[in-house]
């Protein structure tokens, strides 16, 4: 049995308007108007044990709904789903034991203590002995640098502050799978770094099973192996990043700096995409020309003074999936 | 060994929300008297009603105060103790935080509780206990331990039922954002309520506050055993006596409601 499994998990969400007040809330008990949305329109997949995926989609796609699913808080309306051998919503206080969560835009800390008071609340909610709780408070305390933090309230933390206490928070009862949504979303450079440094390093030498859900592309080129694309409540592509990419599109780039502007710069076998001053992008197909060839042609024609080959960025590749895809 | 967990888990929730109210130390200490205070004012306006009319139904302004203080000691208690209840729809529900206490391996009404326990409803305690001790010495009351132990279960079973009501507030939460104004009628128009006997009310008034929910079991019922009057509506000496298990129920009740509000929640997300 796979360490995490779903088989097409179906939930539909009624989203109801309302009338305000009293009145139209009274109302809305009883009869409720509004529509359907189907968040999950099933959804399959299995994660080996130790594996960091990443979870990718548009808002709205299905990405927290499947997390919500899998970490026990929402029942599906139909489909199939364990976690370690537990159905999450079934077995609800057991499965949460094996699992950790950080949601980037909500804190689980309690906002007006210091941190290490609610390092201990956590421990006596999930009942870890005294010692245990001592020992990996102390390792996490080194690894993601929080000695000078645990004495300060939450709300003084900054952003990157708060996400490695967050981050400290999800794994004090040493859970098996940690669940990441959004982990680095308004971090500065540095603080993304740390936070990719810490997961890679959790994911290595703990052997942490990881979903990673997130907007920025980087965080997954820079960890997960995996991918999964959902949009519309349907998984669009299970794979390697590499292999997304040439589902959707095989051409490569070449981008050139020029000591004159360029203007005159054509070939028949690339196009021209974006220009910027003296900087050239263009695209060409590998199946017609091979990237040497043309290099060599477009060096001989034009002042070169720079030149990089490279893939298509990912985000464009993303939003030409959802574009095919949209409803 | 989950019920020592659990027990230990709500003393540490105690103590933090506590300590935190401690910083404020001055802030602590007006709440706290202004809640006496406030209190105060509203005794003194029962207490002029009587000096101009005598009685009420029959009752003196002595038996009202028996019925007074009961009914605000019960309260506070509740607003003390349940006050996470009461703060739940506005401060979890609506910031999306109830998915937080689902992940976490302790029921959810443990966690609900342990957000807040607000100490300075004490203020409302001790008013409550003063015009309680002053009703016991102005009646001569004689405390038999049966009497007092009554008293004390009735106190007890009243904060059970009006921690009912902020479960059942809650609840409600999970359905609409407007709970606190529905609830607030039934919970705040029942303490005023329980400050006068029930005698006085209308009978379906009355039904209401007796049937769907227990309020009479909190003060007007043990105090008639307490006062050893009759009643007019004839309720046997045996509920008076056993009242203070309504309040209990009531409130066990309103938990197996509650677990039902966090299944519509984990069916339909919102």
């Amino acid at each position: 049995m796979p360490f995490i499994e779903a088989e097409h998990l179906v939930k539909t969400f009624h989203v109801s308007e309302r009338e305000p007040g009293i009145g139209g809330a009274l109302r809305g008990l009883f009869h409720r108007r509004g529509r359907e949305v189907r968040a999950l329109d099933g959804v399959s997949f299995a994660i080996r044990e130790g594996e960091m995926l990443g979870y990718i989609g548009p808002n709205g796609a299905g990405k927290s709904t499947t997390v919500k699913v899998l970490g026990g808080i929402l029942v599906p309306d139909s489909g199939t789903c364990t976690v370690m051998g537990r159905v999450p919503w079934k077995d609800r206080v057991a499965h949460v034991r094996t699992i950790g969560a950080v949601f980037g835009q909500r804190t689980q800390l309690w906002w007006g203590l210091p941190v290490v008071e609610s390092f201990d609340l956590l421990r006596d909610i999930y009942g870890v002995a005294a010692a245990e709780h001592a020992r990996v408070l102390a390792e996490l305390v080194e690894v993601l640098e929080l000695g000078p933090l645990l004495s300060t309230p939450v709300r003084q933390l900054s952003l990157g502050q708060r996400m490695r206490c967050d981050l400290a928070a999800s794994l004090l009862h040493s859970p098996r799978i940690l669940f990441l949504d959004e982990p680095t979303i308004g971090l500065d450079a540095p603080a993304k770094l740390a936070v990719r440094d810490f997961l890679r390093k959790l994911n290595r030498e703990k052997g942490v099973t990881v979903l990673l859900t997130t907007h920025d592309l980087d965080d997954i080129e820079a960890l997960c192996e995996r991918v999964l694309l959902i949009n519309h409540g349907r998984i669009l592509h299970d794979g390697t990043l590499a292999d997304l990419r040439r589902r959707v599109t095989g051409e490569k780039r070449v981008v050139l700096d020029l000591a004159d502007d360029g203007r005159d710069v054509s070939d028949p076998d690339a196009t021209v995409i974006r220009r910027e001053g003296k900087r050239i992008h263009l695209s060409f197909d590998p199946t017609r020309v091979t990237a040497s060839a043309l290099i060599s042609r477009l060096t001989a024609n034009h002042p070169v003074r720079d030149l990089t080959v490279e893939n298509p960025p990912i985000e464009e590749i993303i939003a030409r999936i959802y574009k095919d895809t949209a409803a | 060994m989950k019920i020592k967990g659990s027990l230990r888990l709500l003393l540490h929730y105690v103590a933090v929300s506590v300590r935190g109210q401690m910083q404020y130390k001055t802030s602590f200490a007006i709440g706290l008297v202004a809640q006496f205070l406030l209190m105060g004012v509203e005794w003194i306006a029962i207490w002029s009603l009587f000096a101009r009319f005598g009685n009420l139904a029959g009752w003196t302004l002595p038996e009202v105060a028996l019925l007074y203080g009961m009914a605000n000691m019960a309260f506070a208690i509740s607003e003390t103790a349940a006050r996470g209840f009461d703060i739940f729809g506005y401060r979890v529900v609506k910031q999306g935080d109830f998915d937080w206490l689902l992940l976490r391996p302790r029921s959810t009404a443990l966690q609900v509780a342990g957000l807040e326990f607000r100490l300075r409803y004490l203020g409302r305690f001790a008013q409550g206990a003063v015009v309680l001790a002053w009703a016991t010495a102005k009646l001569g009351i004689g405390w038999t331990l049966a009497k007092a132990g009554l008293a004390a279960a009735a106190i007890l079973g009243g904060a059970c039922m009006f921690s009912g009501l902020f479960v059942l507030q809650a609840v409600l939460s999970f359905w609409t954002t407007e709970s606190l104004e529905i609830l607030n009628t039934v919970t705040y128009g029942g303490v005023e309520t329980a400050q006068y006997p029930l005698a006085i009310y209308r009978d379906w008034f009355r039904k209401f506050f007796t049937y769907v929910i227990p309020l009479a079991c909190l003060n007007y019922f043990p105090a008639l055993a307490i006062l050893g009057r009759t009643d007019p509506s004839g309720v046997p000496a045996v509920i008076q006596w056993m009242s203070p298990v309504f309040g209990m129920l009531f409130l066990l009740v309103t938990l197996r409601i509650w677990d039902f509000g966090v299944r519509h929640y984990r069916s339909t997300g919102s």
